[in-house]
């Protein structure tokens, strides 16, 4: 790449010049396309994923069609699949993790943003952090020992008491189910939500919060009117991006849903998601269609976090420029 | 904005104290969420330290039935298969995030942060499918080339989109100097820009390792499991998330106790490189999403 700026250097002879110019362009060139190659891997690579999952379950596309989605039978034994029940888990425990996740974040947000001095509110944020980084593994092992437990033994029975005329708290309580496998996803998506939710209202000016002071608001009226209204859209895309997280996650939830594909009004019932059958059965699938068909609901998987990845971010990009992808400092 | 306006004459004292309780809530929501945090660590650090012995760090897996053993090959193989994805991801989301830097508003480079985007997004089982059909299926069989493929996969967004931000952090004047004083440009990117974003690039690069040593899915059916050592790329591998997992949800006692102290080493290995790398940094670091 020529820059104007080296084109006027003067001092070298005209050898010097011409010989260092050649080198430049060739280093530059070199450089260039090297670097031009290693990022030309990124699209085919993400176009390669699409075609080969798609190829991949083209069988069960071709034998199943639309009411693949639409059928509740999942059976190996007679070789014919439907990915309703899936689908259904996959909805009912990313509900009850954002059903929980998302007051405790917004919550975390503001007392990061609005409540906790500069000190504390980054080590609080750090502890936040900390939450993500423990692997989804771990959770689930906590989840099947004490999670659970704790969960059919304290929590199951008062639902069931309170409001066990819902037919959603009906039921045998069990240890593993929707239930723990909502709670234990709320834990992880909370703090993706909350830190883009902190982002979020820390983007929001200070003048916005003086103007509210001002016209002698107290801190909450203030945030009321000042920052939840001016953080409305980053919000909704951190709920979006965090459904996206809550929807994909698979070993946590494999470890503690039940694994049982069955659609239930009650909470309490085992259940399975997508990408949790997708752990479970992969490994042992035996006949092709049996193969195909699970790549399938990897594939519906796919279109789904992309979609809701592409529109979180598209919404997120607007209010927070820049600071969500990759925050450093 | 209804009942509480200031103009409805509400004595001050009620808005008050409505006020401070909303925000003392949210204070307890953050005790409340940091309640896990606690508890899983508590639990690893009694249970798993109650587990972990010598010999599960030395030995390999006893047969079903038999108590005792260890995952020491589940440990060298997570180094193994860790390792090998950053030998493939690092090189080209490092040379990715540097064109990307680059070349801000250029249309291939456009296409190429969606592209990096979106795979932030992709559920990583779905990428484990993908390794599957890529690599497995093709070879005939698990390995562990499969699984650091797919972790490769997962981590070159990350690291791509990291490197991009720390070297638009260089502050333009360093290129501009290097350049005035005739240094080709290539060489002005290697020497002045990388090197003045080396910590950050680096930063970025030991928080995507923290992440994809943690990770499951994608492993399930690429590196899969070993109860031996594994000895070449083509064979499949044991790696402690997998192993954490299959004992876990075994019904034998000794390996779920195992799986504690399995958890405890990850876990430790994974805090181990966000703390480092979040006290070298002084605390600023943020993984990529």
């Amino acid at each position: 790449m020529e820059t104007s700026v080296s084109e006027q250097v003067p001092v070298l002879g005209r050898e010097a010049r011409r010989s260092h110019a050649r080198e430049r362009l060739s280093g530059d060139r070199i450089f260039s396309l090297v670097t031009l190659g290693l990022a030309a891997v990124i699209v085919p690579l993400l176009a390669g994923l699409a075609v080969a999952l798609t190829t991949a379950s083209m069988p069960s596309i071709r034998k199943f069609g639309f009411s693949f989605l639409i059928s509740s039978q999942w059976d190996p034994v007679t070789d014919l699949y439907g990915a309703l029940p899936f689908i259904w888990g996959t909805a009912a425990s990313s509900a009850i993790a954002l059903v929980i996740a998302i007051p405790l974040s917004l919550g975390v947000a503001l007392c990061l943003s609005e409540m906790a001095p500069v000190w504390l509110s980054r080590r609080l944020g750090f502890l936040v952090d900390l939450l993500a980084a423990i692997p989804s593994v771990v959770y689930g092992l906590w989840a099947i020992f004490v999670l659970g437990p704790w969960i059919r033994d304290h929590v199951e029975p008062l639902l069931a008491t309170y409001l066990g005329f819902l037919p959603l708290f009906k039921g045998p309580k069990v240890a593993v189910g929707l239930l723990t496998a909502g709670v234990i996803l709320s834990i992880m998506v909370i703090p993706y939500i909350s830190s883009v939710c902190t982002d979020v209202f820390r983007a929001v000016p200070q003048t916005q919060r003086e103007a509210a002071f001002a016209l002698g608001a107290t801190k909450w009226e203030m945030v009321r009117v000042a920052v939840l209204p001016y953080g409305l859209t980053g919000v909704t895309a951190a709920i979006i991006l965090g459904l996206g997280r809550a929807l994909g996650e698979t070993i946590a939830v494999a470890m503690v849903i039940g694994n049982s594909p069955q659609i239930s009004a009650s909470l309490f019932r085992p259940a399975a998601t997508l990408a949790s059958v997708i752990a479970n059965e992969f490994a042992e699938a035996t006949t092709d269609m049996y193969v195909s068909a699970l790549i399938e609901l990897a594939l519906v998987l796919l279109a789904v976090g992309v979609a809701l990845n592409v529109i979180g971010r598209l919404l997120v990009a607007g209010v927070v420029q820049r600071r969500f992808d990759t925050r450093v400092g | 904005m209804m009942a509480s306006t200031p103009h409805r004459e509400r004595p001050y004292i009620f808005r008050k104290v409505k006020s401070d309780f909303i925000m003392a809530v949210t204070v307890a929501a953050t005790l409340v969420t940091l309640t896990p945090l606690f508890l899983v660590l508590g639990y690893l650090l009694t249970k798993g330290a109650a587990s972990v012995n010598w010999a599960f760090f030395t030995s390999l897996p006893k047969p079903v039935g038999e108590t005792g053993g260890g995952m020491a090959n589940a440990i060298v193989g997570t180094f193994e298969v860790v390792g090998l994805a950053c030998l493939i991801g690092v090189p080209i989301g490092v040379g990715a995030g540097l064109y990307l830097a680059e070349h801000r508003g250029g249309q291939f480079a456009q296409a190429v942060r969606f592209a990096a985007d979106v795979m932030m997004g992709i559920p990583s089982i779905v990428i484990g499918i993908f390794a599957y059909a890529l690599v497995v299926r093709p070879m005939g069989g698990f390995s562990t080339m499969a699984g650091a493929i797919a972790l490769a996969a997962l981590m070159l967004p990350l690291v791509t989109r990291t490197t991009e931000e720390m070297v638009e952090l260089v502050p333009h004047e360093l290129r501009e100097a290097a350049l005035a004083l005739g240094v080709p440009q290539w060489r002005t990117t290697l020497s002045v820009i990388v090197r003045t974003a080396l910590s950050g690039i680096a930063t970025g690069v030991i928080l995507a390792v923290a992440r994809i040593s943690g990770e499951t899915a994608p492993l399930l059916f690429t590196s899969f499991g070993n109860r031996f050592w594994s000895t070449s790329l083509s064979q499949p591998i044991a790696t402690l998330t997998v192993q954490v997992y299959t004992y876990a949800i075994s019904p034998f006692q000794d390996w779920q106790r195992q799986a504690w102290a399995g958890a405890l080493v990850l876990t430790a290995i994974v805090l181990a490189l966000e703390l480092g790398v979040r006290w070298i940094t002084g605390g600023t670091a943020k993984t990529a999403r």
